[in-house]
């Protein structure tokens, strides 16, 4: 029995960080920019998409690097075109205008890559387990996990150590004065977006490799995301870190007692931490306007 | 709008609704479509009532919606084959889970709020899917159908009659309606307004906000639970799906389409909608494609919705 | 706000107004119902052509297109014209799909009906098609309900019951594997009933159940699942799980090597998702309900090429099921002599189809006691590659659907006609 829980906490935290992967992007956006990006979901299946379309010419190391740059581009220019007109207004109108793209990306990638199902190659070097006992880790979530990793560090970086960074960890907490300062927030609010599509995409590169890839791929993943930002805090990216991990083990561990549980128990722990701690664990005060 | 205006459009409004199963053919409709109208329209004005006149973004109103709908399935199917016990059922379940919730969510604004529903919306979602015994799970609930009304002195057949349906779903519509308007009318509802006009100006005038936002969430949940009954008494049918947050954008969009800001908005957001995606989805297999451009243009170019150009036109 | 008293502004707004009254317009015209040529028999398929379903539905509904051409090609049902009428019922909520099956009927005036994929869309649908006494066959709905305990005068079913898919491959699973099954099974009626019928046919062959998952649908991780079943120590993990969910967890259990360690199989599966699979994940024995590599089986190539030729790749069962389902309609109708629905069902009863559409080694026949088709199961193994393209599966014995069906009484179904 332990063993079975042990390889389950392990096993979760190799989910957990691919939740945390997509929350993280999903939270940056939504930290600076107050939108919700109902086509989250949207941009991680086009990700996949654009690598599976990639592979051919680059292998898959290359459609690894290039895909997310991809998405990201697209991002920008989404939030060029779209969704930079709904800043002033209600938050109500860029849940609508995301929520209205979603739609139109499953379509479109239906429409593009066909409804079916389509085979993505994942190198065999990453297919095979490292060991007999611990067989569901496998090199590809190893490598998944390592990825994770060095996605999280460098935007750790980058929001500490770069100029960039430090303009957006100061715009989520005012943005009124971020401008009066003399910095361009909407040059700020395309970057910061596109880093958000930019984590997305990646974390639909990694899902390819992973799980079946067709079109409706991106919708099942946006709830985990929802979650683990709720979960772990408003406004706050370890949080929403923390969150992603923690929703993977609880998922992990209820799998071994309870498994009908396994997806439940991550909206339990949403209604608890609600009740609670409405701000979430590691969330800020006064996050919650 | 002044005083005779305004009962005009509102005699207008019912005389078009009564006699929607006669001109409804005649435009390559038929009566099931305006029932589902009528319904969806319910479930909107409801959504309408937190969103447009309190302020309050709730995209998660599918889980009383569809709430609603298995209460009333499994009532007929379980308890007592009563289409009326049916609706009661479903209301008091949609309520009941709303006042739970509502108590939970009701520090929260904004966006977060906003996300909060969504997540438990997906919650009750996950539950039907789940408690395959008892709701059928992806199957839905199946093997039950709406009950004729025995009003003792006559029975009233809404299973075989369309027409009949209709009707009794009008009734509750315009039962529905009424009371939405009354409370709107009242100083509670004119508190309402305030809250949504300027959050903190109110709290600094000792308002509860807190009391009356929950209460604000309560009534529209009450409202979409009652439209969720009907449509799972128009189905004969109810399934997982109705809970989705699909669906509950449909309901926003309906609302933003309408006009928020005025009470008949919704209605003709929920008819225009429901037609346009019943045509759009015969005519072409991409009609995500046109409804999710749908939601787009409307927010960039309409975000008044149909009534607020008329208004405005009006106004100036 | 003074914006909008500025002459531009208000010149956009009645430009916009201007376009939206025209759109309206747009809107409008397709109501007024255009003079629909009465004289053309009418199909209505109502399927998922979008969401998770999309890539079966749609499959099933090129197999009706197919039908139709062929049949208006030898001069249509009883003299007119056939038209097929599609209609999406989506993935989403059953709402949909019982609207638009009201629609056709009621609106569109269908003589026949023909859906759903889906299962619990497919009972819905035959609640409204009773109703209306309109001649409804499910091409591709599972659930043994449909011709079981909620079957109906009116309605006939194409596809296998679950049951008839068990004892198919039972056989096979305890001579060539072993005898200790581990399930995977996804949590809806579809997944239950397969199990139960597994379950059953299991211990009849001397086998035992050491254990039993239940996934949700649309799961897409299924490790924590893969990790008990390993520790079960089973000789067959069996994967009752379809689509895409079959996708995601034969990919998962390849990357864990647990093909090396076990074997895995399960009962129905289907080319879609083998398509879907990387070849090294193309594993395990199933039962396939048609096949399109039949070699020795007669008018098979040509209905591979019809479809190529249609689509640029092989059919699936699903195509085979749309095809059957549309054909059936016509020759009940000649049958029949008639397009009226108690008699077009009487006449379908026993029905045999001929070898263009069975397309099988044992003839096809709808079973009168439950409306049921009984043909041919194919037993067998994935493969990544076969000798063509897309020759994902390689059929090593096929079972007679005679000796694979259960007796009507023991489906549950009991037929009550209109007076």
């Amino acid at each position: 029995m332990t063993q079975l829980i042990v390889f389950n906490v392990f096993n979760g935290l190799i989910v957990g960080a691919f939740y945390a992967l997509m929350a993280l992007g999903l939270s940056l956006i939504l930290n600076l920019s107050g939108v919700i990006n109902f086509a989250h979901g949207g941009f991680m299946a086009l990700g996949a998409y654009i690598a599976y379309s990639l592979m051919p010419y680059t292998g898959f190391w290359g459609a690894l690097v290039v895909a997310p740059f991809l998405t990201a581009i697209l991002g920008l220019a989404v939030e060029r075109v779209l969704i930079r007109r709904l800043y002033g207004r209600d938050p109500l109108y860029s849940l609508l205008l995301t929520f209205g793209l979603a739609y139109i990306f499953e379509d479109g990638t239906r429409f593009i890559w066909g409804a079916q199902s389509v085979p993505y190659q994942v190198p065999a070097i990453l297919t095979t387990p490292l060991s007999t006992q611990f067989f569901f880790l496998t090199g590809y979530r190893v490598f998944m996990v390592a990825l994770v990793a060095i996605a999280v560090v460098a935007l750790f970086l980058i929001l500490s150590r770069t100029r960039l960074g430090m303009r957006i960890r100061a715009g989520t907490l005012d943005l009124e004065t971020v401008s009066a300062l003399g910095v361009n927030v909407r040059v700020l609010r395309n970057l910061n977006f596109g880093l958000g599509i930019f984590l997305a995409g990646l974390a639909g590169v990694l899902a390819a490799g992973l799980l079946g890839l067709q079109p409706t791929i991106g919708t099942s993943l946006i709830m985990p995301s929802f979650v683990a930002i709720i979960v772990g805090g408003l406004g706050s990216l370890p949080g929403t870190l923390l969150g992603g991990l923690l929703i993977g083990i609880a998922s992990g561990i209820a799998t071994v007692y309870l498994p009908s549980a396994t997806e439940a128990i991550m909206y339990v722990m949403m209604g608890v931490v609600l009740l609670i701690r409405p701000r979430g664990l590691l969330g800020e005060e006064g996050r919650m306007h | 709008m002044s005083g005779t205006d305004r009962r005009l459009t509102l005699a207008g409004i019912w005389i078009v609704l009564l006699a929607m199963p006669f001109w409804l053919p005649y435009l390559g409709g038929y009566t099931e479509l305006g029932s589902r109208v009528l319904v969806m329209a319910l479930a909107a004005m409801a959504l309408n009532f937190l969103l447009g006149f309190t302020g309050v973004l709730s995209f998660g109103h599918a889980a009383y919606f569809g709430l609603g709908a298995y209460a009333a399935g499994m009532t007929i199917k379980y308890l007592l084959p009563s289409s009326i016990a049916g609706i009661l059922m479903g209301v008091i379940v949609g309520t009941l889970a709303a006042m739970l919730i509502g108590a939970l969510i009701v520090k929260l604004r904004g966006v977060y709020f906003a996300m909060v529903t969504i997540a438990f919306g997906q919650v009750f979602y996950f539950i039907t899917f789940r408690w395959n015994d008892v709701t059928g799970g992806d199957d839905g609930l199946t093997g039950w159908q709406r009950q004729p009304i025995d009003l003792g002195f006559t029975k009233i057949d809404i299973l075989g009659n369309d027409k009949a349906f209709y009707y009794l779903v009008l009734v509750f519509f315009a039962l529905a309606t009424g009371a939405m308007a009354l409370i709107l009318r009242s100083p509670f509802g004119r508190t309402l307004l305030a809250i949504r006009e300027n959050e903190r100006r109110a709290r600094f005038l000792g308002i509860p906000i807190e009391r009356h936002i929950w209460l604000s969430f309560v009534i529209s949940c009450f409202f979409a639970s009652l439209a969720g009954a009907l449509y799972a008494l128009l189905n004969n049918f109810t399934d997982p799906r109705a809970l989705r947050w699909d669906l509950s954008g449909n309901f926003v969009i309906m609302a933003v389409l309408g006009g928020m800001r005025s009470f008949w908005g919704p209605l003709i957001g929920a008819a225009i909608f429901v037609v346009l995606q019943d045509y759009v989805s015969s005519q072409t297999e991409n009609w995500m494609s046109f409804i999710g451009l749908f939601f787009v243009l409307v927010v960039l170019f309409f975000p008044r919705g149909i009534l607020g150009i008329f208004r405005r036109r009006t106004a100036s | 706000m003074s914006r909008d008293d500025k002459p531009g502004t208000i010149r956009r707004r009645t430009l916009i107004k201007g376009a939206a009254a025209a759109g309206a317009l747009q809107f409008a015209s397709p109501f007024i119902l255009k003079a629909s040529a009465a004289d053309t028999v009418k199909i209505g398929l109502c399927n998922p052509l979008t969401g998770t379903y999309a890539a079966v539905g749609k499959n099933e509904m090129i197999g009706c297109q197919l039908a139709i051409e062929q049949m208006n090609g030898k001069g249509g049902i009883l003299g007119k014209q056939a038209e097929l009428l599609v209609e999406d019922s989506t993935s989403g909520d059953a709402g949909t799909a019982v609207q638009k099956s009201r629609k056709l009927i009621e609106r569109d005036g269908i003589n026949f009906l023909l859906g759903n994929v889906n299962s619990a869309l497919a009972l819905a649908m035959a609640q409204v098609s009773n109703e209306k006494g309109v001649l409804h066959i499910v091409p591709g709905g599972h659930t043994d309900a449909i011709t079981g305990a909620t079957c109906h005068w009116n309605v006939f079913r194409v596809c296998n019951t679950t049951q008839m898919e068990a004892n198919a491959v039972a056989g096979q699973l305890i001579s060539k594997m072993g005898k200790k099954w581990y399930y995977i099974t996804p949590d809806y009626a579809f997944g239950h009933t397969l199990q139960a019928g597994l379950e059953k046919a299991c211990t009849k062959l001397g086998g035992e159940k050491v254990g039993a998952d239940l996934t949700p649908l649309g799961t897409t991780d299924f490790s924590s699942y893969l990790i008990k079943a390993q520790s079960a120590n089973p000789d067959i993990i069996i994967f009752l799980t379809q689509g895409d969910d079959m996708v995601n967890a034969l990919k998962q259990a390849v990357q864990f090597g647990l093909d090396k360690r076990v074997h895995l199989a399960g009962a129905q599966q289907e080319l879609e998702p083998l398509e879907g699979l990387p070849p090294e994940a193309r594993i395990g024995t199933w039962v396939f309900e048609w096949y399109w590599n039949q070699p020795n089986v007669p008018h098979v190539a040509e209905f591979v090429d019809a479809i190529k030729k249609k689509t640029g790749r092989v059919p699936t069962a699903r195509t085979w099921f749309g095809f059957v389902s549309t054909w059936s309609c016509a020759l009940a109708a000649q049958a029949a002599n008639s397009l009226e629905g108690a008699k077009v069902a009487k006449a379908l009863e026993g029905m045999k189809l001929p070898p263009e559409i069975g397309l099988m080694p044992d003839q096809p026949f709808f079973r009168a006691g439950d409306h049921q088709l009984i043909g041919d199961l194919f037993v067998g193994n994935a493969q990544a590659q076969g000798k063509m393209d897309d020759d994902f599966f390689n059929v090593t014995e096929i079972v007679k659907g005679t000796d694979a069906a259960v007796s009507v009484e023991e489906t549950g179904c009991k037929l009550t006609w209109p007076a």
